[in-house]
């Protein structure tokens, strides 16, 4: 047992990097007082820590601390994305004038970005029913905090209540189809829960019942239409550097749970090996449920963020049809499908953020959020319209940028699969997609084209988180194989083959 | 010794009483003591599923899911103070700035 311990705690590096960093964060605040930046050096410094270990792990492939938590391929590769989603977003925190306001104290605020960071890496390799209930908990009540983060102004805090009730009621349908699944199997492990079901005798009605509750939890983490309500309002209301992080890495932490969770219980290793595919089990066919949560989640997100005129707001709509995209190279049921998932997240990362940044730089300057306010932002602040103007581009999916080569891929997987009907809804949703994009662009470029503009100014720290995130959106457009490879390499779930 | 049915279908009972008063209670207080209700009675789903199966490992379940109502209900509570003191009020359908 004590041997074991020891084992796994060797494997468990990255997370116990953050525990530290989380420590310490709260201590130095209470030592140094109002020295934000220096926390947010230290933080980072951590989160880099992080990653070396995570790479460090790559192509590992064991269950540690008695089957509770499992680093694998897939694991590791939503850890980085996340890694590097939590490292922009301390850099985007460092520079936002919304936080920096000289009255709020920062310290907290960065302990809970690695709260929040350590929740959603444990998410992405959790193997237990505990283990992932905790590991959602933990992120979901840091971000419920960070949410409210501005508690003066009535929005955050308004957007931090609406949060918390939508997350609580989900844990608790969540927390329901864990103990109607415990009844049924005996057993809080997935694998010990997929070996049950596989000897058969597990009334199918039920497992359909715990399976709808438990989506419920798992659809609110990736904001999933029906289960979406909270988003647009928490993304509207929370600071943006939290907006931005949640829409990137609480997604791929909630997929990476979603991902596991139903393709290790649900396996069914005999057929599989029959048919040459992946085959679910005993006629349980969750992968329906998802294609359909898919269609509504992509259609509604889309058509209703045609009429935003709040840019937050907006690109949480875009955010919902996002995940919908990605939701549909879930139900394809094979590698390919999670390889094209994994490229999506990588793509989707920078130019998410990046779309999150400028808004936030613009609201920083103006002062507003407003799709109206942009009007002759291309003349204002050529450089950052411009860069705008690529990640809008590559939200859509056009080429040459990085969310093409997302797409592309997500679609070939869908039509090798034979899920034409699916694909054709994703393309059709695209093109929606594409007028509210163009909105903006309208607005920046061609309107407020006659009067004098004063141009709005930027220090060269801007430039240069613009830059880094920029230059990905295009280089993935182009030369996307090193992605590819990585990707395809990283689809090893334990206890797949 | 009550059948398990029993005690499923009174927690089954009591989730449907916390979801509903989710939905219909216009306080945000009532709201949370709802939500704590849901949290229970799918403890005494894990704990009679334990009894029933001899099996340790839902009871221990039970101490987590405590642990983060507790928690839960902390922020919770915090989070409404916070607009509280924004707006004067916990009525949930006076707290609309953001919709659609």
């Amino acid at each position: 047992m004590l041997q074991q311990i020891l084992d796994s705690v060797k494997i468990f590096q990255p997370e116990i990097t953050l525990v530290i960093v989380l420590c310490a964060a709260i201590l130095i605040d209470l030592i140094v007082k109002n020295k934000p930046q220096f926390i947010a050096s230290i933080v980072m410094a951590g989160l880099f820590v992080a990653g070396y270990f995570v790479i460090q792990q790559s192509g590992v492939a064991v269950s540690i601390f008695s089957n509770m938590f499992v680093v694998d391929s897939f694991s590791v590769f939503f850890k980085v994305i996340i890694l590097l989603t939590a490292i922009f977003v301390v850099m985007f925190s460092m520079q936002s004038k919304e936080l920096n306001n000289g009255k709020r104290k920062l310290g907290e605020y960065y302990a809970f970005v690695i709260s929040m960071t350590l929740g959603m890496l444990l998410m992405t390799g959790a193997s237990n029913l505990l283990m992932m209930y905790l590991s959602i908990e933990l992120t979901s009540l840091s971000s419920y905090i960070l949410a409210g983060y501005k508690k003066e102004t009535p929005d955050s805090s308004e957007a931090s209540l609406k949060y918390i009730i939508y997350g609580a009621v989900s844990s608790g349908m969540l927390l329901y189809g864990i103990s109607i699944l415990y009844g049924l199997t005996g057993s809080l492990n997935i694998y010990d829960v997929n070996q049950v079901i596989q000897q058969g005798g597990v009334s199918l009605l039920a497992l359909i019942a715990a399976n709808l509750l438990m989506i419920v939890g798992f659809g609110f983490k990736i904001s999933a239409v029906p289960f979406h309500f909270w988003t647009p309002d928490v993304y509207e209301g929370a600071p943006i550097t939290i907006t931005a992080f949640l829409s990137v890495a609480s997604k791929a932490a909630g997929f990476a749970l979603m991902i596991r969770y139903f393709f290790v219980g649900y396996y069914d290793p005999l057929a599989s090996a029959i048919n040459g595919y992946f085959t679910t089990i005993g006629g349980f066919d969750w992968h329906i449920i998802i294609a359909i949560l898919s269609v509504a989640t992509m259609t509604i997100g889309n058509f209703t963020a045609v009429w935003q005129n709040n840019l937050k707001r907006l690109l949480a709509y875009s955010s919902i049809a996002h995940a919908g995209y990605m939701m549909m190279g879930v139900v394809v049921l094979n590698n390919e499908g999670i390889s094209a998932i994994m490229i999506y997240f990588a793509t989707y990362l920078f130019m998410n953020l990046g779309a999150f940044y400028i808004v936030m730089l613009i609201a920083d300057k103006i002062g507003s959020e407003d799709i109206d306010s942009y009007k002759g932002l291309g003349y204002k602040a050529p450089f950052m319209a411009v860069v705008f103007a690529i990640f809008l581009i590559s939200l859509t999916g056009l080429p040459p940028t990085a969310g093409f080569i997302g797409k592309l891929y997500l679609f070939a997987a869908l039509i090798n699969s034979g899920w034409i009907w699916l694909a054709i809804v994703g393309v059709l949703n695209s093109v929606v997609s594409l007028y509210y994009y163009v909105r903006i662009f309208r607005n920046m470029f061609l309107r407020d084209i006659d009067i004098e503009h004063e141009p709005i100014k930027f220090s060269p720290s801007h430039f240069i988180v613009a830059l880094l995130l920029v230059i990905p959106t295009l280089v993935l457009g182009l030369y996307f194989g090193p992605l590819v490879d990585f990707a395809q390499a990283s689809v090893g779930i334990l206890g797949i083959k | 010794m009550i059948p398990l049915n029993y005690y499923l279908a009174l927690s089954a009972i009591l989730f449907s009483i916390g979801v509903v008063g989710v939905l219909a209670r216009r306080n945000a207080i009532i709201v949370f003591m709802s939500i704590e209700l849901m949290l229970n009675s799918v403890n005494l789903t894990l704990v009679a599923f334990s009894a029933y199966l001899g099996n340790a490992t839902g009871q221990m379940f039970v101490f987590f899911v405590l642990t983060v109502a507790a928690a839960e209900a902390a922020v919770g509570l915090a989070i409404i103070i916070a607009l509280f003191r924004n707006k004067m009020t916990v009525n949930i359908d006076e707290i609309n700035i953001m919709k659609w």
